[in-house]
C-alpha cells in the first residue's frame, strides 16, 4: 500500500479579508469535486474559514495549499495552512476553546479541529505556523 | 542639440506621409471588431495623432516632459472610455501600439529612418504602459464603487409586521458588512419604533466564529435599545458545524425558516398571527 497520494495541488494567498473569501470558495470547489456531503462541505469550508483567518490575523498572511488526497479508495480534501508570522508558544493553551489572544471567540482553532477529520498543528515561537487538515468523503 | 534633432526626425517620420492616421485607424479598428465606430476611433487617434507630433515638436522624448500633458490627459480619456465599455487592455493598448506597425522600416528605409523608429517605439512602448496604468485605475476604481454600492444594497432592513423588522443577509458577512447591518438595524429599530428584529442568515453561505460574533455583537447592542432579536436560517448543516465549532447563542432564540422566527414573534408581541392560525 502506497501513502495518500495528492492530486491537483492549487495554492491561495492570504494576504487580506478578500482572500479568505477566496480561499473559502477554493476549498469549496474541492468539496464539491470530491463529493464531500453538504454537511461536510459546510464543516471544511467553514474550517478553511477559521484557519485563513488565523493566518491572517495572527500569522500576519501567508498562503493555503488545497489538493484532492486518494488514500486506496478514499478521496478527500487536503489543506494546508502556512505562515512565517510569529509562531504559536503553547500548542496546547491555543487549542484550549475560549483562549484568545486576540478578540474572537476563542473557538477558531478548536472548533476547526473538530470539524475536520484530520487535523496537524506544527508551530514554534518566531518559526511560523503550518496547519493541515483533511476531510475525507463518506 | 542631438535630442532635439532626433524628436524632429520622429516629427517627420510621422508626418511624411498623409496616410499614417489613416493606416493608424484601420489597424486598431481592425483589431477591436467594430465595436467602437470609425468615426469615433478617427476622432481620438487624431487627436492622438496630433497632440503627439505636437509633443515631440515641441520637447523631448520623455513621456513625463510637461510637453506630453496633453497627449497623457487623451490617453487617460481613452482608458478610462475602454474600461468602462468592458473592453480588454490589450484592446486598449492597442490603440497605441498599432501606430509602431503602421510606421515599422521597410528595406528602402534609411539607417536614419530606423534609429528614428526605434526611439519612436522607445516612447510608444512608455505610453502604452502608461495606458494600461490608466486602465487599470479606472478598472479598480469601478470594482470599489462596486463594492461600496453592493454593500449598501445587500443589507436592506425590511419591515415585516407592526413593531417588527428583518434584515436578510446575503453573502459574506464581514466586519465591514455587519457595521452597516448593524448600523441599519439599529436605526430603523428606533425609526419604525420596533420591538422585534429578525436577522434571517439564509442567505449566508458559511457561519464560522467570526461571524457568529458579529451576529452576538449585534443582538446584544439591539438588547441594549430595548429590543429583541431573533436568527432565523439555520440550515442543517449550519446547525451541525455550530455545534462542532462550540459557538454557543445562549438565549438567543434561533429559528430554521424566517416564517417560524415571525411566527414566534408574533406569539411573542401578542399580535393577530395569520400563520396557521396559532395566536
Amino acid at each position: 500500500m502506497t501513502g495518500p497520494r495528492v492530486e491537483g495541488e492549487q495554492t491561495v494567498p492570504i494576504g487580506s479579508n478578500d482572500d479568505v473569501v477566496r480561499a473559502r470558495q477554493t476549498v469549496r470547489t474541492y468539496a464539491q469535486q470530491c463529493g464531500l456531503s453538504l454537511v461536510d462541505q459546510t464543516k471544511l469550508v467553514t474550517a478553511a474559514s477559521e484557519l485563513a483567518r488565523n493566518t491572517l490575523v495572527y500569522g500576519g498572511g501567508g498562503r493555503m495549499r488545497c489538493a484532492t488526497v486518494r488514500n486506496g479508495a478514499r478521496v478527500g480534501v487536503h489543506a494546508v495552512f502556512e505562515d512565517s508570522g510569529p509562531g504559536i508558544p503553547d500548542l496546547d493553551l491555543a487549542l484550549t476553546d475560549g483562549w484568545t489572544s486576540g478578540g474572537g471567540l476563542g473557538l477558531g482553532l478548536s472548533g476547526a479541529r473538530r470539524l475536520v477529520d484530520e487535523f496537524e498543528l506544527d508551530s514554534a515561537p518566531g518559526a511560523g505556523t503550518k496547519v493541515s487538515v483533511t476531510k475525507w468523503a463518506r | 542639440m542631438a535630442v532635439e534633432r532626433a524628436s524632429e526626425r520622429l516629427v517627420e517620420l510621422l508626418t511624411r506621409d498623409d496616410a499614417v492616421q489613416e493606416q493608424w485607424v484601420t489597424a486598431v479598428s481592425a483589431t477591436l471588431g467594430g465595436r467602437i465606430s470609425r468615426a469615433e476611433l478617427e476622432r481620438e487617434l487624431s487627436e492622438l495623432y496630433q497632440s503627439l507630433v505636437q509633443a515631440l515638436d515641441k520637447g523631448g522624448l520623455d513621456w513625463r516632459d510637461e510637453a506630453y500633458s496633453e497627449v497623457r490627459a487623451l490617453l487617460v480619456e481613452l482608458s478610462r472610455a475602454r474600461a468602462r465599455h468592458g473592453f480588454t487592455p490589450t484592446e486598449t493598448a492597442v490603440s497605441v501600439f498599432a501606430c509602431k506597425d503602421v510606421l515599422e522600416p521597410t528595406e528602402d528605409s534609411t539607417a536614419e529612418d530606423v534609429k528614428a523608429y526605434l526611439q519612436l517605439t522607445r516612447l510608444l512602448d512608455s505610453l502604452g504602459m502608461f495606458t494600461i496604468e490608466a486602465y487599470a485605475r479606472t478598472r479598480e476604481e469601478i470594482i470599489s464603487a462596486q463594492a461600496e454600492q453592493l454593500l449598501e444594497l445587500s443589507t436592506p432592513v425590511v419591515k415585516l409586521w407592526e413593531g417588527v423588522v428583518a434584515v436578510p443577509l446575503v453573502g459574506t458577512l464581514d466586519s465591514a458588512r455587519t457595521q452597516v447591518v448593524m448600523e441599519k438595524l439599529l436605526q430603523s429599530l428606533v425609526d419604525s419604533e420596533s420591538e422585534h428584529a429578525i436577522i434571517d442568515i439564509t442567505g449566508v453561505p458559511a457561519v464560522d466564529t467570526e461571524v457568529a460574533q458579529h451576529l452576538l455583537k449585534t443582538v446584544v447592542a439591539a438588547r441594549l435599545m430595548g429590543a429583541e432579536c431573533t436568527i432565523s436560517g439555520i440550515r442543517p448543516q449550519i446547525a451541525q458545524t455550530l455545534v462542532a465549532l462550540g459557538v454557543q447563542f445562549g438565549d438567543i432564540v434561533t429559528k430554521a425558516t424566517l416564517q417560524d422566527a415571525l411566527r414566534h414573534v408574533l406569539q411573542l408581541s401578542g399580535a393577530q398571527a395569520p400563520l396557521g392560525g396559532s395566536r
